[in-house]
């Protein structure tokens, strides 16, 4: 970490200088007039689903969906998580929850560490052909999934993992690798060549320089890749519910389950809540690692 | 980029080839083997499932004489063009907002970027109810006595797609003030005062400096939106399943739909087949700037 | 082929149930509403009873998302042990790949043959003479369903029959009413042309063009007729803006439409809001023009598993999917009609005895699965929902319709 930024300590995020001095200049007006809009922009629909999800049907068939409730009720949070019907299945979002962990984290740890193997050796260890193999790996990022999807089919039969946990690890592997070695490569482009070099002197080989120099060095890019998988393979759905059997369905199959059950009402305030609630794991990710993604953003992307 | 010293040594080299064993095999056996395969089977008449019954050009005779087709690339354009301009200009100017030194950034940045958390479909579903002419804005509007009041995207055929835009927009200009952020915060702060010095206005210093500085950050975005843009179908399927009408089908939906549900393969293939070729149109210049453009630099 | 077959048998090694004569069947199917699963319920108690366990896999979105997921799982070397499908060609190549459980012996044990009535039911599930899937119910798409209170409103008798809807319509409007709802969704615009085809165009000549496949009177002007019927009748749809078809249901429903073109489904919500037939609203089969239903509706495929005490028991399932009682309450629940002659539903609503009566006289048609092929049927699904959502020519409409369904091989 304080390697990285003493090399480039322009990559760090947050204003430069000094504190803006408290002036309501012309220039302040329009600058935080202008986000401030924006902000609201942005933050409207997550406002509207939360208000939503308080509300009793009755009220929100009144009309107004800007409204606050006027009578707050958490039964929808209740139904959304607990008791919401699919098919026989009566427990809501709950089930798919611990399947949803149970797939991410595996898929999250073998896509990165993967990814982040393939950067380094595209990296540093720019061997003959390389660069074919990524310009394929990033035509990959282009490809509708459902193209795929039949391919995949029997890539999973001939494997022996279809329906199985693994392969669906596998899959959110392949399908993450573009992007993410994408990432892994730029970052350790950006680090000193002299830390490599120098390494190489002292007699380490691939593995070692990996392990002893370069992880040490990579924990904004780590969190990045972290960010766009736990979001990505979390709100994942169409693999989730075509490589997997109901006992392994996801948390997105159930909220998909929910909100497109045909029922006589469409009950929007469960929906909101459900949608709330699988959306919350990546959201409370995003909270917490604000800083360090835009960090490693920067690192990741800047430099090709 | 810099010119890497090349080790020569094989043992390095195979110790790295070996590390890159699953890169290839994703590139070679899932991509380009997967494109194969599909390309392949789209001249054959598969139905459901796939059969080597060779039908020459028939499924793509078939796929540009439907209309539901080329209104599908029609739309992909309006969207992928003002998708691409809409991102870029509004990435770009708020990540050039933020960048001015102001107070509660990690506030504002968290704001706009919290909706790439979201899924499309979670995205579909919340626009489809704001944009809902009796319950949305439209609805509310009207309410404050401004009856004549119209503003229904997602039942307009000729504007459904800006309604799809507006949702895709919240969704992903985020992500793209980030890169666009980082990349002016990678910016050295000695060109500023020189162009300071030398009197040149803010806007021009953005459009003739910074910009130009930043390539390798606008290719990486153009990238990764491109890459969004081709794939776009979980927003359309959840926000208007393609309607009113077909006025807001997509490629790729035409290709799910025409696979699965219509169990034509083959034509399912061809159309996945004609995407794959507009995406190679775009990335073969993106690869030549990429690894061709470098070696004379 | 081999190596699917490798897989196969691995799968069902790990897959082995622990007990010696009771297995877990998994079944996917796309019923996901209160009435729906309501219904499935009824086939999981039933199964259950004898010693064996049902395991649900509800998928949710209908058929057009559940169906690629049940192929890509059967394709994929790792079948589920029962999948619902509906009556036609939607499983056909699966069975002619020899994925699918063989149930002639169920079949012919139980004399299937001599109750499932009407026996057209059975020929979509038989292929070189043997029988492969268990028709469960019958579902027909050709209803209009009108809003009395609709109809009170605008001070006009409620319409017995198409002709009379569409004059009526006028008058709707000006009392603020929707005519016709209609959903956004392809095969909803399908549906409705269907049952205009029958309506406007007469049983004979659906015939003629849909199951003798007579091209020349598909491009004729009497089935010219229909499509210009329909090119009216978007006309009263154009306000209809919802979605889903229990959307446009909702509005009939709450009287802000007139009427509605929907299957026999649709009696469902009317149930489930408090509705009783003949007093809130009114069903007329066939669009109150000509009295008969088509056979459309759902059956159940099973595929090949190599654990013989999974194969014995899809068998039972099989078996007990068509026993009287079995029927009685599935169709009960689902609304729909069962798809044996022989047994009594006493329970039933208005509009379901109205079908009964229907099908005891005979008066059905195959429905449109059964004659075209899936590739077809989206296409005109396309075509269809171009047609009621744009402005297209009826002229322009008809020669696209016949192009599609000349091409079917």
């Amino acid at each position: 970490m304080t390697d990285a930024a003493i090399v480039s300590p322009r990559l760090e995020p947050g204003p430069r200088g000094q504190k803006p001095r408290r002036k309501l200049s012309r220039r302040n007006i329009f600058l935080y007039g202008t986000l401030i809009v924006v902000a609201v922009y942005y933050l409207l629909p997550l406002y509207v689903m939360v208000v939503t999800s308080l509300k009793g049907m009755p009220e929100i068939r009144l009309g107004n969906i800007f409204a606050p409730p006027v009578e707050i009720t958490f039964e929808p949070w209740v139904k959304a998580w607990a008791t919401a019907c699919t098919g026989l299945n009566c427990d809501g979002l709950s089930r798919g929850f611990w399947n949803s962990v149970q797939i991410t984290v595996p898929s999250v740890m073998v896509s990165i560490a993967i990814a982040s193997i393939n950067g380094y050796a595209l990296a540093n260890w720019r061997f003959k052909g390389a660069d074919v193999f990524f310009t394929i790996l990033i035509f990959g990022a282009f490809i509708p999934y459902q193209v795929m999807l039949y391919p995949i089919v029997i890539l999973l039969r001939e494997m022996g993992l279809y329906g199985s946990l693994w392969g669906l690890v596998v899959v959110h592997t392949i399908f993450g690798m573009p992007i993410l070695t994408l990432l892994f490569r730029n970052y350790f482009t950006s680090l000193p060549e002299e830390l490599f070099k120098a390494a190489r002197v002292d007699g380490a080989g691939f593995w070692g320089i990996f392990f002893k120099i370069m992880l040490p060095m990579s924990l904004p890019i780590f969190v990045v890749a972290i960010i766009l998988q736990v979001t990505g393979i979390w709100n994942d759905f169409l693999f989730g519910v075509v490589y997997t059997k109901p006992d392994i369905y996801p948390m997105t199959v159930q909220l998909n389950n929910i909100v497109n059950s045909v029922q006589g009402v469409k009950e929007y305030n469960v929906n909101m809540a459900a949608t709330i609630l699988t959306g919350l794991v990546p959201l409370i990710v995003y909270f917490i690692s604000g800083k360090l993604f835009v960090r490693g953003i920067a690192a990741g992307a800047v430099k090709g | 980029m810099t010119t890497r010293g090349r080790p020569n040594r094989l043992f390095y080299n195979l110790s790295a080839k070996i590390a890159a064993l699953p890169m290839m095999f994703t590139a070679l056996v899932v991509f380009l083997g997967g494109t194969v395969w599909t390309v392949v089977y789209s001249f054959t008449n598969s139905k459901l499932l796939p059969r080597e019954n060779f039908v020459g050009l028939d499924q793509y005779e078939r796929l540009w004489s439907t209309s539901r087709w080329i209104i599908s690339i029609e739309n992909l354009m309006i969207y992928g063009v003002f998708s691409l301009i809409f991102s870029l200009v509004i990435g770009f100017s708020l990540a050039a907002l933020l960048d001015q030194k102001i107070r509660y950034e990690d506030t504002f940045r968290t704001i706009l970027l919290y909706p790439f958390a979201l899924s499309f479909i979670v995205t579909g579903l919340v626009w489809q109810w704001i944009l809902n002419p009796q319950f949305g804005i439209q609805g509310i509007v009207r309410g404050w006595g401004w009856e004549s009041f119209t503003f229904d995207p997602l039942y307009n055929p000729d504007i459904v797609m800006f309604g799809l835009l507006i949702a895709g927009l919240w969704q992903g200009t985020g992500f793209i003030m980030c890169l666009m952020l980082a990349g002016l915060r990678g910016i050295d702060e000695d060109i500023w005062k020189a162009a300071r010095v030398d009197g040149i206005p803010m806007w021009k210093t953005y459009l003739l400096i910074i910009i130009p500085m930043m390539r390798p950050v606008f290719i990486t975005t153009l990238v990764i939106i491109a890459a969004g843009i081709v794939k776009l179908y979980d927003l359309v399927v959840a926000q208007t399943s393609g309607g009113p009408g077909n006025a807001s089908e997509v490629p790729a939906k035409y290709v799910y739909d025409y696979m699965f549900q219509a169990q034509n393969l083959g034509q399912g293939f061809a159309a996945s087949t004609m995407m794959l070729l507009t995406v190679l149109i775009v990335l073969i210049p993106w690869a030549y700037l990429e690894f061709g453009g470098k070696k004379h630099d | 082929m081999k190596a699917c077959k490798t897989i196969l048998a691995g799968a069902s090694v790990l897959a082995l149930s622990v007990s010696v004569n009771a297995a877990e069947l998994e079944v996917t199917h796309w019923w996901t509403s209160g009435g729906e699963a309501a219904a499935v319920a009824e086939f999981a108690k039933a199964f259950d009873a004898t010693g064996n366990k049902w395991i649900d896999g509800a998928i949710a979105g209908g058929g057009g998302t559940a169906r690629p997921i049940m192929i890509s799982r059967i394709t994929g070397g790792d079948p589920m042990a029962a999948t619902q499908f509906n009556h036609g060609q939607q499983a056909r190549e699966l069975v002619e790949a020899g994925l699918m459980q063989d149930l002639t012996e169920v079949a012919e044990r139980d004399g299937w043959k001599d109750f499932i009535y009407p026996s057209n039911l059975l020929d979509s599930c038989i292929l070189d003479g043997r029988i492969y899937c268990v028709p469960v119910n019958i579902h027909s798409p050709e209803w209009l369903w009108l809003s009395n209170a609709a109809y009170e409103k605008a001070g006009v008798p409620v319409p017995t029959n198409w002709d009379e809807f569409v004059a009526s319509a006028p008058k709707l409007e000006a009392a603020g009413i929707i005519p016709l709802a209609l959903g956004n969704q392809p095969w909803q615009s399908n549906l409705a042309f269907g049952a205009l085809q029958t309506a406007i165009g007469g049983l004979d000549l659906w015939k003629k063009v849909n199951v003798e496949k007579d091209m020349e009177a598909a491009a004729g002007p009497e089935f010219a007729k229909v499509f210009e019927a329909a090119a009216n009748a978007r006309k009263l749809a154009e306000k209809s803006t919802v979605q889903d078809w229990n959307q446009a249901t909702n509005l009939v429903i709450t009287g802000q439409a007139g009427g509605q073109i929907m299957g026999d489904w649709a009696q469902g919500e009317f149930a489930v809001a408090g509705k009783v037939a003949g007093e809130d609203y009114t069903c007329l089969p066939g669009m109150g023009v000509n009295e008969y239903i088509s056979t459309g509706g759902d059956a159940f495929y099973f595929p090949k598993l190599d654990d013989p005490e999974k194969t014995a028991a899809q068998l039972e399932l099989a078996s007990l999917m068509v026993s009287k009682q079995v029927q009685v309450a599935f169709n009960l629940k689902k609304g729909s009609l069962p798809i044996r002659g022989d047994i009594d539903l006493a329970a039933a609503n208005d509009c379901m005895k109205k079908g009964l009566e229907i099908l005891a006289g005979g008066n059905i048609i195959p429905a449109g699965d059964q004659v075209w092929s899936p590739d077809v049927v989206k296409q005109t699904e396309d075509l269809m929902v171009e047609f009621w959502k744009t402005d297209m020519s009826a002229e322009d409409a008809q020669k696209r319709w016949v192009e599609i369904h000349e091409n079917d091989g």
